[in-house]
C-alpha cells in the first residue's frame, strides 16, 4: 500500500456543517442513458432520496505530499525511454462554485497511450502497447488551485457499445475537493474532436454548455516553445450554499 | 469564468490503472485504532443480479467516537484515517478492514446511528452513486434521521448483515438496479 493520509492528531470540528449547493438540472449526466448500453443495468431505477448535508457529507479525506512521487506529474518520465506520441502539457485551475481556489487537493489521472491502448489487462484493442508509457499520474493542486501534468496525447479507441463505436480521445480525472460530496470523477476531452457527437458518454450530459466544460482548450501560454503543446482544463467543484462574509 | 460545477463522467472499465492498482486502501483503521474491529465485505450486482467485477467502492467514516479525521489527520491519534477504496474482484466483492464507527451528530439535535458513507463507481455509472452502510441490529438505527427518512420497505437495503459463520464479519450487498435496488442518495 503506497497510499497514506496525513496522520497527525486532529478531528473535524463538529460545529461546522455548511451544506454544499445542489447541481442545476441538466448540468450533470443522467444516470440512465440507454444509448450508453452499460447504464441499462447499472443505473438506479428508483428516485434518489434527498440527503441533508451532515458532518458525514461535508467532511472528506485529506492527502499530502507524501502521497505523491517525483515522476507522478510527468507521465513521460516513468520509464527508461520516452513514450511515443505527441508530448503535451495539461494545466488548469481547480476552484469551487464561488471561484475560490481548491488548494492542496489530490488529482489523479489515467489514460490510453498515443495509439489508443490502455496498459490494462482487460484492454484487447489491437493497437500497440508502449513499454515506456503506463498512463497514470497524480498531483496536488498548489496554493492557488493550479495543477499541471506532462503527458502524451491519448489516441481514440474503439469500444463495443454500438456498431463502429469510438471514444473521443480523453484523459480521466479524479478529484476529491474538501468533502465527501465534492468528489468528482470526470473525463477531459480535446478541442474539435469529430467523435463528440457520436459519443454517448459525453452526450449523456443534457446541457450543451455543460458538455463544453469537459473540452480542454489549446493554450499558447501553457505551450512550451520547441517542446510541447499546452492544453488548459479548469475544473469547478461544488461550492457551499452560503459562504461566510469576507472582510 | 463560468462557475457551474464540472460534469461527472464514468470511471470506465480501466479505473484500476488510475485508482486502485497501486492506490487501493483496504485497511481503514490500523491495529492501533480504538474500537470494535470489523471486516466489511461489499458485493455488487447489476439489474439482472449479475456480479459486477469492474466496480469501485470508496468509503468515508468516522472513528469509534464519531469524529471525522480533519485537515490535521486522524481524530484519535492512533492511525485511524477514515478513507478506503477498493475495486471489486472477479466475484464482484471487496473487503475492508476497519472499526465500527461511533454515532455522529445529525441535523438539529438528532444523532446519527453508526454508518459508513459509500461511493459506488464503475463502467456504466455516469455519476457517483452515494449510499450508506448501517449495521443491522444497532439500537441507534431506530432514531437515525437519515434511515428513518427512507421508505420503510427499502431501509433494509442500507443494513450490513453479520456473517453468522465468521464473527466480526459483515456483508453489504449493493444492488445497482431492480427489485432489490439499494437506496441511493441525492447528496
Amino acid at each position: 500500500m503506497s497510499f497514506s493520509l496525513i496522520s497527525a492528531k486532529g478531528r473535524h470540528p463538529r460545529e461546522s456543517v455548511a451544506p454544499f449547493r445542489r447541481h442545476e438540472a441538466g448540468t450533470q449526466p443522467d444516470s440512465f442513458y440507454p444509448a450508453y448500453r452499460a447504464t441499462r443495468l447499472r443505473a438506479p431505477s428508483q428516485p434518489l432520496i434527498y440527503l441533508p448535508h451532515t458532518l458525514s457529507e461535508v467532511t472528506g479525506p485529506v492527502f499530502g505530499h507524501s502521497d505523491i512521487h517525483p515522476h507522478d506529474q510527468d507521465l513521460t518520465l516513468q520509464h527508461k525511454g520516452e513514450p511515443l506520441g505527441e508530448r503535451i502539457i495539461v494545466r488548469g485551475r481547480v476552484v469551487d462554485g464561488d471561484g475560490h481556489a481548491v488548494s492542496n487537493s489530490l488529482i489523479e489521472i489515467w489514460q490510453a497511450n498515443a495509439a489508443g491502448r490502455y496498459a490494462h489487462s482487460k484492454d484487447d484493442h489491437p493497437a500497440p502497447l508502449d513499454p515506456n508509457f503506463t498512463g497514470t499520474g497524480r498531483t496536488l493542486t498548489d496554493n492557488d488551485g493550479f495543477y499541471s501534468f506532462v503527458t502524451i496525447k491519448p489516441g481514440a479507441y474503439p469500444w463495443r457499445n454500438h456498431e463502429n463505436a469510438w471514444r473521443p480521445a480523453h484523459i480521466h480525472f479524479s478529484l476529491f475537493g474538501p468533502a465527501f460530496v465534492t468528489r468528482l470523477i470526470t473525463q477531459m476531452y480535446f478541442p474539435g474532436d469529430p467523435l463528440f457527437e457520436y459519443d454517448p458518454i459525453l452526450q449523456s450530459i443534457p446541457d450543451e454548455g455543460a458538455r463544453q466544460r469537459l473540452v480542454s482548450k489549446f493554450d499558447l501560454e501553457t505551450t512550451k516553445p520547441e517542446w510541447a503543446l499546452g492544453y488548459r482544463f479548469d475544473i469547478v467543484l461544488r461550492g457551499r450554499e452560503s459562504t461566510p462574509f469576507e472582510e | 469564468m463560468d462557475l457551474t460545477p464540472t460534469p461527472s463522467q464514468t470511471v470506465g472499465p480501466y479505473l484500476h490503472l488510475g485508482l486502485t492498482d497501486a492506490r487501493s486502501i483496504s485497511c481503514i483503521a490500523r491495529d492501533g485504532a480504538k474500537g470494535e474491529r470489523v471486516r466489511l465485505t461489499f458485493r455488487v450486482v447489476d439489474g439482472d443480479g449479475v456480479p459486477v467485477p469492474d466496480a469501485m467502492i470508496e468509503l468515508w467514516q468516522a472513528d469509534s467516537e464519531g469524529n471525522y479525521a480533519s485537515q490535521d489527520g486522524s481524530a484519535d491519534g492512533t492511525g485511524f484515517r477514515g478513507f478506503g477504496r477498493l475495486a471489486t474482484a472477479e466475484d464482484s466483492s471487496c473487503t475492508f478492514e476497519t472499526i465500527r464507527p461511533g454515532c455522529v451528530p445529525g441535523p438539529g439535535k438528532t444523532v446519527q446511528a453508526p454508518h459508513i458513507n459509500v461511493s459506488v463507481l464503475g463502467r456504466g455509472i455516469l455519476k457517483r452513486l452515494a449510499t450508506r452502510v448501517y449495521f443491522a441490529g444497532d439500537t441507534a438505527n431506530a432514531s437515525d434521521p437519515v434511515l428513518t427518512s427512507v421508505p420503510e420497505n427499502r431501509r433494509a437495503t442500507l443494513l450490513a448483515q453479520p456473517d453468522p459463520a465468521r464473527p466480526n464479519n459483515w456483508v453489504f450487498d449493493v444492488h445497482l438496479r431492480g427489485g432489490r435496488e439499494t437506496v441511493f442518495f441525492d447528496v
